[in-house]
């Protein structure tokens, strides 16, 4: 059933509504346990759309294996998708930076604080974003060190490559998920893919990860696939980061999650314009690239890759 | 005085990215003063360049104290000015979420830590910034609430008040935060607006700054001494929200005293032109803020209202 969270009216003719789909068992099984699924936070992040599609869809063809509640929220941020904007447009602001949010507050805060209230009580929340317009990512689920106990074992039955656990920061304390888990509603945030784009083979991967999941919940009876079982990385050294040392165009040397070694090419920054070479990027140990550049302009210092350490 | 590059970044089509100081005098480093950071912000741009002159001219004139230096920013972001853009070009982040800077680590924080790193020594920090809501302020010295703060500072701007900001957790990676953070005392100049030229409320900081380095012994400024300023919390300011979204008509203007009940705005239909909210003052007191723009949507906060005291 679909339903309105939160409602306002914008200044001509037009109604800004956050909606949710609500799929219930079809016999009422007693059981209240919940699953969220939640993507559009930032309007320009698009992956998180084919999971709802898919996982709704799949649900409907083996209704009968459903045993508890599965609300989905595709659009958190409407206005954003529809203007391919990651903040809230008009008011320039990251959504992702409201919460908890203000029942009181303005508009933003309002229904930042309607979500909250929305989700609070779930059993798990998945928060699906796709890392921004200029990298893409390995699926991977990102967990605040101050959560870490309650979410790692949620983590693992969500079917990614890789856990990344960092450090904590006061600035992300108004994202959903720390608000979320900070109230007892463990949260999960997934990073895949790439901004306003669809990869359908991540997309298929995370839906399998959610069926998994909801199966370890006891929300889903039916068959699922087999989870990888992600790497976990803690330490922060095990992640390099691999920022231009100058501007110009990247151009990538090695395939997305590509296993290296260090010293080998990533690729190399170019200067159309003389037809030089002005850096080239190199691997600084053995390991995995889970990042990569997607957007070829880069400024000295613009983020062009990460490299997990092989362990 | 002395132009120096403090941070250079080679373009790739566009010329190189520099942000430029003014240096004037030598010795300790005693104030450092920062212009606009955004590319919307050519208020901020317009009060320092006011500054740079005028600090030229008393340097020529002996008014400066020897052994203090003086530097001025104009401009932390020249690339997003000169396309009127207000976060950086490429990545759309904001210079001033990311101090203290990184020096490995992204472009913006890159800027924030080869800014941060020639800036964080000066005994005071003063920043021209905006407000990320559109509107019209009464001119301010703002601090955080951060425990670090004097306010007894503040007041010898002589500006009409001194605003605590309640530290917010986005609020840690400002300039403002990470000066107070290093030991500046620091300061934020809030002049009436942001993307259009005020020139009375220029004038007025140009006074308050040139007041505050006189009185700190930095300068010699013999102008009016301004206003005794009003100490007021920014939790403590009486907001008056819209219930309704449409077109905003405002009844008052920054800076006059209102009765409680008095009409501050209308909210409009937008298509049939009714009257479908009036927005009076809940208590007595100053309009210190109002919104800019000619829609509202609802439940914004419109109007911020100072207590008038008893």
């Amino acid at each position: 059933m679909i339903t309105t969270v939160a409602s306002k009216a914008l200044p001509v003719d037009e109604e800004l509504k956050i909606q949710k789909n609500r799929i219930e068992p079809e016999n009422d099984t007693g059981s209240k346990k919940r699953i969220s699924v939640v993507t559009g936070i930032h309007g320009d992040e698009l992956e998180g759309q084919y999971v709802c599609f898919e996982l709704i869809r799949r649900i409907k063809e083996q209704k009968e294996n459903l045993k508890g509640i599965v609300d989905i929220y595709p659009a958190m941020n409407p206005l954003g998708i529809d203007s391919i904007t990651r903040g809230i447009p008009a008011f320039e602001m990251d959504m992702n930076r409201l919460f908890p949010g203000d029942i009181e507050g303005n508009m933003t805060e309002y229904l930042a604080a309607r979500i909250m209230e929305d989700l609070t009580g779930s059993e798990v929340v998945l928060d699906i974003h796709a890392s921004n317009i200029y990298l893409t990512e390995i699926p991977q689920i990102r967990v605040n060190a101050v959560h870490e106990e309650q979410l790692i074992p949620l983590a693992k039955e969500a079917n990614v490559d890789f856990v990344w656990v960092h450090g904590a920061s006061t600035v992300l304390e108004s994202t959903l998920a720390y608000s979320l888990n900070s109230i007892g509603t463990p949260t999960l945030v997934v990073e895949m893919g790439v901004g306003m784009r669809i990869t359908k083979s991540y997309g298929d991967q995370m839906v399998d990860g959610i069926f998994n999941l909801m199966k370890k919940l006891g929300i889903w009876e039916g068959k699922t696939a087999a989870v990888r079982q992600p790497i976990i990385s803690r330490n922060p050294k095990d992640v390099a980061y691999l920022n231009a040392a100058t501007g110009g165009l990247f151009v990538p040397a090695v395939r997305h999650g590509a296993q290296l070694k260090e010293g080998e090419l990533i690729g190399r920054i170019i200067n159309p314009l003389s037809g030089g070479v002005r850096d080239e990027v190199r691997a600084p140990m053995d390991g995995m690239l889970f990042t990569i550049r997607e957007y070829p302009i880069v400024d000295e210092g613009s983020l062009v890759g990460r490299l997990l350490r092989t362990l | 005085m002395k132009k120096n590059t403090i941070y250079e970044i080679q373009g790739l089509y566009r010329d190189n990215f520099r942000v430029t100081g003014y240096e004037f005098g030598e010795g300790e480093e005693a104030v450092c003063i920062v212009g606009s950071m955004r590319g919307n912000e050519v208020q901020q741009l317009y009060c320092c360049s006011r500054l740079v002159k005028k600090l030229k001219g008393m340097e020529e004139e002996g008014k400066l104290t020897p052994g203090k230096k003086i530097l001025v920013i104009p401009c932390v972001n020249p690339y997003s000015v000169n396309i009127q853009k207000r976060f950086w070009t490429v990545d759309n982040t904001d210079i001033n979420r990311m101090f203290p800077g990184y020096d490995l680590g992204e472009t913006t924080q890159r800027i924030a830590d080869g800014v941060f790193r020639v800036i964080s020594a000066y005994r005071f920090g003063i920043q021209f910034t905006s407000f990320y809501m559109p509107g019209e302020f009464m001119p301010h010295v703002r601090m955080m609430d951060s425990g670090l703060e004097d306010t007894e500072l503040a007041k010898q701007f002589g500006m009409p008040y001194v605003v605590l900001r309640k530290v917010r957790p986005y609020d840690t990676t400002t300039l403002n935060y990470n000066w107070q953070i290093w030991e500046t005392q620091a300061f934020s100049m809030y002049t009436n607006t942001t993307t259009r030229i005020d020139r009375k409320s220029a004038k007025e900081a140009e006074r308050g700054i040139l007041t505050f380095l006189h009185k700190q012994g930095i300068a010699q400024y013999h102008g009016h001494d301004g206003y005794l300023s009003q100490i007021v919390k920014d939790v403590d300011m009486v907001s008056v929200r819209t219930g309704k979204a449409g077109l905003f008509e405002p009844a008052v203007s920054v800076g006059e005293e209102v009765g409680r009940g008095r009409i501050l705005a209308r909210i409009i239909d937008t298509y049939e032109g009714e009257v479908i909210e009036e927005l009076t003052a809940p208590v007595d007191g100053i309009v210190f803020f109002m919104h800019g723009e000619p829609l509202t949507y609802a439940d914004t906060a419109v109007f911020k209202l100072v207590v008038r005291e008893e």
